[in-house]
C-alpha cells in the first residue's frame, strides 16, 4: 500500500513537534531535581513559581528543593516523595517536551508503568554515591517491556563523589552489561549534579574528563518516531456507529490506525471472523474528506458491503493478516496486590478485544530487579516479570510485539483494575489451529452469488445464527430443538433442524465411527452451508457434545452460535454453554426461554415480524 | 524567552493531529463503556474545545447530556452563549445548581472555598447522582426540572495537566468513589491507550480527553478548527480579556488587546505568568486546588 500524499486538513504547519519523555531511577536518585533544575535553568517556569515554593517552604520551615516544584501533593511535600507520576511542559529551541517525572520508590511502580508507559524515550538516573539499585534494574527491564528504545543514563549527585571520574566508569561498565542484556543501548551516560545544576543545561567546569552532551542536549538528540506507515495494516474495531434517531444513516466502522495506511478501495480483512470487504469511504465531521489515513489516526469508515462487525476484531489488509489464537506466549509484568494466580480467571484487553483469560502454563518467574534470579514458585506476585502462556476464552487476532507494538500488547484486567500488561512473544497453537486455517482459506475463496449475507438477512429479516443443543443422552434435549424448530417455522423465520445422525448417516458413511475430529469438521462444514444460506440451523447430537463446541464455533465463524446446554443445577452451566437448562424443564418453558435469549441477542425477527 | 516559529518536521502528523486523536480516542472508549455518560461543560475554551472533539469523534453528533453547574454567579453572556450553542447544535443541556446554598445567600463573601465547595463541588456531586433535581432542556429550547435522575457513572472532564500541581497527576480514566473523592495516592495503572472502563456499583469515573493539552494547543486548536469560542477571551476594546473564565466575582481581567486566537497564541509564548493567576480560589491555600479535586471539585 503506497501512502498518497495527506490533504492539508491533516497537516498543521503552526504546531511544533512535542515529544514525551519519562525521568526513572531508584527512589532519592534525583529525578524530581533532575526535573525542577531543567525547569528553572530552561527558564519555563511560571513567573512566581520558584518564587511561591520557596515561601511556601519557608512558610513550613524547611529548605527548598528544586523537587518541590514537581512534588504538587500535600503529601508528597510532607514525606518529599514523588508518590505519582507527574507531566511537566517545556521547550526547548528544538521542540516541545511534556516530561514525565516517574516515582522511583517500589510501592508506587504503577504509576512508574503508567507515566513510562506514555513516554517516546527515557532519562535513567543513578546515584553516583549509591550506584545501581534495584530499582535501577528494575526500571530499566520494564523500560524495555514498554518498547522504550532511546535511552540516555545520567549518572547523578557526581558531587556527592568529587566529580570522580573512576566512580563514573564503574557505574558506565556496571548498568550498560545490564541493560544490554534487556536489550537496552543507552545512547549516553552523562555526570550530572542536578542540585548544583552542572551539565543539566550547560556545562560545567567540575568535569574537565567529560566531553559528551548535557542531558539537554541529550534529550533534544532524541529522534522522534516515525509512524508505522509501511507496517502492515492493522485497525482494531473500537465500535460501528449508526446515528439513525439523529437523522445519519450512515454505519460507521470507527477505530485507530495502529500500523500501515489504509486507503479507500482496499478489500479488508476482519480477524478473527473472516469477514471480508471494501472501504467505501472515510468519514470526517468538519474536514476536508480524505482518502488515506496512515498510523495513529483515529479514522471512521464505510464499507461497501453490509457485513457485521463488532469491536474487537482486527481490520487488515488480506496479506498479511494478524495471527489468530487463543494460546500466547507472552512476557508479563504484574503490579496488582492480589498475586496472579493459576486457575483464576482475568480478563485479557489486547487491542479493543476484551475476553477471559486464565494461566495456561509459567514458564518462569523472574525477579526484575536481578533478572538472573530465577524464583521457583507458582505464582505472579506483585513487581514479579513472568514468562507464561496464557489462555483466551476466545479467540483473539494479535501480532507478535517484535513485528507490530501496537497489536502486540495487552493488560490483564483483576476484577475493577488493571494488574498487570505484557508483550506478545509467540503465538502458541491450539487444538482449533487447524479448524481456523480451514475456515480462513474457505471463506477468502468462498465463491458467492450476488446476494450478501447482510442483505439476505435483511430481506429474510433475521441474520442466520446456530443454536446447539448439547447434553448427556436423555435429558430431553431432541425434544426441545424439535419444539424450537417448528416455533421459529410458524413465525415465518427460515430455519432447519440439523441432528448430527444425519450427517453421520450420508455425509459420514465412510467414516469410522470414532473419528471424532473428522466427524466435528464435516459437521461444521455442513452447518456452515447451511447457514451461508441465512437459516438459524438448530443442532443437536450425541456424537458431537460441548467439548466440540469450539471447534464448531471456529468453523462456522463469523455465523454466531448460542449454545444451550441440558444439565443439573448441582453441574452448573459448564464452560462455553450460554445458558443451562434442567432436564426436567417442561418444553413449553424450555422453548420460551431460549427464544428469549435468542431475541435479546437480535438474532430473531423483530416483534411486529 | 524566545519566540519560536519554526515548523515541525514533515510528519504525517502534527501535534495537534496526535492530541485530536487521542481526545478522539478517549471520547469513543467513553461512549463504547459507560451507559450513564455525561461531559462537563464550563462554557471556557477547553471543555468547548472537548465538546467540539466530541463532534469530531461522532460524526457531528453529541450522543450524550452536557452538565453545566450553574453557581448563579456566572457572567450573564456566558449563560446566553451556552443556550444559543446548544441549540444551533442540537445538544442535550442538562443544568445543575445549590439552590438551598444560593436560597441561603452563599457567595465568595463567606469565603472563597467555602463558596467553590457549595456553589461548585456539592452541586456538582448531587447533580452527577442524581440526588437533586436538574433543569434539563427539551426541544423548544425551555429549561425543566427533571426529579430522581439516574446518576452518571462516566463524566466528562476538561482537566488539562499543565493547568496546576494535581492536575499533572491526573489519569484519563480517574475513578471516584461513592462520595466522588479521588484517592490521589493510589490510582490504577494506566497504559497502552487501555484505560479504567471497570468500576464497582456507586463508583463513578471520570474521563480526561484533554489532559496532554497546553494552553497554546487549545488556541491553536480553535484557531486551525474554527471553533466558536466565547468572545469574553477577546479583548472587545477595553483592552482587557479573561484568559480563564470562572464566576464574576472571583475571576479577574488581564491586560491585553488580544482579539483573536493567532494574538492569544502569539501572547501565550511571550508570558510567563501562569493561566489561573486570575484565578482567586487557587490562592487561598497552597493546596487548594488539591483539596478541592480529592472532594470532587473538577
Amino acid at each position: 500500500m503506497v501512502a498518497t500524499s495527506l490533504p492539508a486538513s491533516l497537516a498543521c504547519p503552526a504546531a511544533r513537534e512535542t515529544m514525551n519523555v519519562v525521568i526513572v531511577g531508584h527512589v532519592d536518585h534525583g529525578k524530581s531535581t533532575l526535573v525542577g533544575r531543567l525547569l528553572a535553568d530552561t527558564g519555563v517556569l511560571g513567573d512566581g513559581k520558584l518564587e511561591k515554593v520557596q515561601s511556601v517552604c519557608r512558610q513550613q520551615g524547611k529548605a527548598f528543593e528544586y523537587a518541590f516544584l514537581l512534588d504538587a501533593l500535600e503529601e508528597e511535600q510532607g514525606q518529599g516523595i514523588t508518590i505519582d507520576a507527574a507531566r511537566v511542559f517545556f521547550r526547548t529551541p528544538r521542540r516541545d517536551y511534556i516530561i514525565i517525572d516517574a516515582p522511583g520508590h517500589i510501592e508506587f511502580l504503577k504509576n512508574m508503568v503508567t507515566g513510562a508507559a506514555r513516554a517516546e524515550a527515557a532519562v535513567l538516573l543513578i546515584d553516583a554515591k549509591e550506584g545501581v539499585r534495584e530499582n535501577s534494574r528494575r526500571h530499566g527491564y520494564l523500560l524495555s517491556m514498554l518498547g522504550i528504545r532511546q535511552v540516555v543514563v545520567a549518572v547523578n549527585k557526581i558531587d556527592l563523589v568529587n566529580h570522580d571520574q573512576a566512580v563514573f566508569d564503574e557505574i558506565v561498565s556496571e548498568y550498560s552489561a545490564f541493560l544490554r542484556e534487556v536489550g537496552i543501548e543507552p545512547r549516553h551516560f552523562i555526570p550530572v549534579s542536578a542540585r548544583d545544576g552542572d551539565c543539566v543545561a550547560s556545562r560545567s567546569d567540575k568535569l574537565p574528563w567529560y566531553s559528551g552532551p548535557t542531558v539537554l542536549d541529550a534529550v533534544d538528540g532524541f529522534s522522534k518516531q516515525a509512524p508505522g506507515a509501511n507496517q502492515p495494516l492493522r485497525l482494531p474495531v473500537q465500535d460501528v456507529y449508526k446515528f439513525n434517531e439523529r437523522g445519519d444513516d450512515r454505519r460507521i466502522v470507527v477505530g485507530r490506525v495502529e500500523s500501515g495506511t489504509l486507503q479507500v478501495g482496499d478489500d479488508v480483512l476482519f480477524s478473527p471472523s473472516n469477514k471480508t470487504a471494501t472501504i467505501a469511504s472515510i468519514e470526517a465531521f468538519s474536514a476536508t474528506p480524505s482518502t488515506s489515513a496512515c498510523a495513529g489516526r483515529c479514522v471512521g469508515v464505510t464499507l461497501e458491503q453490509q457485513i457485521y462487525v463488532r469491536r474487537g476484531e482486527v481490520m487488515s489488509h488480506r496479506k498479511p493478516a494478524p495471527l489468530v489464537s487463543t494460546k500466547l506466549r507472552v512476557n508479563l509484568f504484574w503490579l496488582g496486590r492480589r498475586p496472579m494466580t493459576p486457575g483464576k480467571r482475568y480478563r485479557l484487553k489486547l487491542g479493543t478485544t476484551s475476553t477471559d483469560v486464565t494461566i495456561d502454563h509459567i514458564h518462569r518467574i523472574l525477579d526484575a530487579s536481578a533478572l538472573d534470579a530465577r524464583v521457583d514458585k507458582n505464582q505472579v506476585d506483585r513487581h514479579d516479570v513472568a514468562d507464561l502462556v496464557l489462555r483466551t476464552r476466545t479467540p483473539v487476532a494479535f501480532d507478535l510485539a517484535a513485528d507490530l507494538e501496537g497489536t502486540g500488547r495487552f493488560v490483564i484486567v483483576d476484577e475493577y483494575d488493571i494488574a498487570g500488561g505484557g508483550i506478545v512473544r509467540e503465538r502458541v497453537s491450539d487444538e482449533l489451529e487447524k479448524h481456523r486455517l480451514e475456515s480462513r482459506i474457505r471463506d477468502l475463496a468462498w465463491v458467492r452469488g450476488d446476494i450478501t449475507a447482510g442483505q439476505r438477512a435483511e430481506i429474510k429479516k433475521h441474520p442466520a445464527s446456530m443454536v446447539m443443543f448439547t447434553g448427556a443422552a436423555g435429558t430431553g434435549k431432541h425434544a426441545i430443538a424439535r419444539a424450537v424448530e417448528a416455533h421459529l417455522i410458524r413465525s415465518s423465520h427460515h430455519a432447519y433442524l440439523l441432528d448430527g445422525k444425519n450427517v453421520v448417516l450420508g455425509v459420514d458413511a465412510d467414516l469410522q465411527f470414532d473419528d471424532i475430529d473428522e466427524l466435528v469438521r464435516r459437521f461444521g462444514e455442513v452447518a456452515h452451508i447451511l447457514l451461508d444460506a441465512g437459516n438459524l440451523v438448530i443442532s443437536t447430537t450425541n456424537v458431537i457434545g460441548l467439548a466440540d463446541h469450539m471447534a464448531i464455533s471456529t468453523l462456522v465463524a463469523p455465523f454466531e452460535v448460542f449454545v444451550v446446554h441440558m444439565g443439573t443445577e448441582a453441574e452448573g452451566t459448564p464452560e462455553g454453554a450460554d445458558i443451562r437448562l434442567d432436564a426436567n424443564t417442561p418444553p413449553a418453558s424450555a422453548v420460551n426461554l431460549v427464544l428469549e435469549e435468542l431475541r435479546s441477542r437480535g438474532r430473531l425477527k423483530p416483534s411486529g415480524w | 524567552m524566545r519566540l519560536y516559529v519554526e515548523t515541525s518536521p514533515a510528519s504525517h502528523r502534527s501535534h495537534l493531529d496526535q492530541l485530536e486523536d487521542q481526545g478522539v480516542y478517549i471520547l469513543r472508549e467513553a461512549y463504547k463503556h459507560f451507559r450513564q455518560l455525561g461531559m462537563l461543560w464550563s462554557i471556557g475554551k477547553d471543555s468547548t474545545v472537548m465538546l467540539w472533539l466530541a463532534r469530531k469523534a461522532f460524526f457531528g453528533h453529541v450522543p450524550f447530556p452536557l452538565i453545566h453547574i450553574d453557581t448563579a454567579h456566572k457572567i450573564p453572556a456566558m449563560i446566553e452563549y451556552r443556550d444559543r450553542l446548544a441549540r444551533r447544535w442540537g445538544l442535550e443541556m442538562i443544568v445543575g445548581e445549590n439552590r438551598a446554598a444560593l436560597d441561603a445567600g452563599m457567595g465568595p463573601a463567606h469565603g472563597r472555598l467555602t463558596c467553590c465547595r457549595a456553589l461548585k463541588t456539592e452541586a456538582l456531586k448531587h447533580t452527577l447522582a442524581g440526588t437533586w433535581p436538574r433543569q434539563r432542556m427539551g426541544d423548544d429550547g425551555v429549561y425543566r426540572e427533571e426529579v430522581d435522575g439516574d446518576p452518571f457513572t462516566g463524566v466528562i472532564v476538561g482537566a488539562r495537566a499543565d493547568e496546576e500541581g494535581s492536575r499533572s497527576k491526573e489519569r484519563y480514566f480517574s475513578p471516584r468513589d461513592h462520595n466522588s473523592d479521588w484517592d490521589v495516592t493510589d490510582q490504577p495503572p494506566e497504559l497502552w491507550n487501555q484505560f479504567k472502563t471497570d468500576f464497582a456499583p456507586g463508583t463513578h469515573v471520570r474521563i480526561h480527553p484533554l489532559l496532554d493539552w497546553t494552553e497554546i494547543n487549545i488556541w491553536e486548536y480553535i484557531e486551525r478548527e474554527q471553533i466558536p469560542i466565547i468572545d469574553l477571551y477577546f479583548d472587545t476594546g477595553s483592552g482587557t480579556r479573561y484568559r480563564s473564565l470562572g464566576c464574576g466575582p472571583c475571576t479577574g481581567h488581564v491586560e491585553s488587546t488580544a482579539t483573536c486566537p493567532s494574538d492569544i497564541i502569539t501572547e501565550l509564548r511571550l508570558t510567563n505568568v501562569p493561566e489561573r493567576a486570575g484565578r482567586a480560589q487557587d490562592q487561598a491555600d497552597t493546596y487548594a486546588m488539591e483539596k478541592l479535586r480529592r472532594e470532587g471539585y473538577m
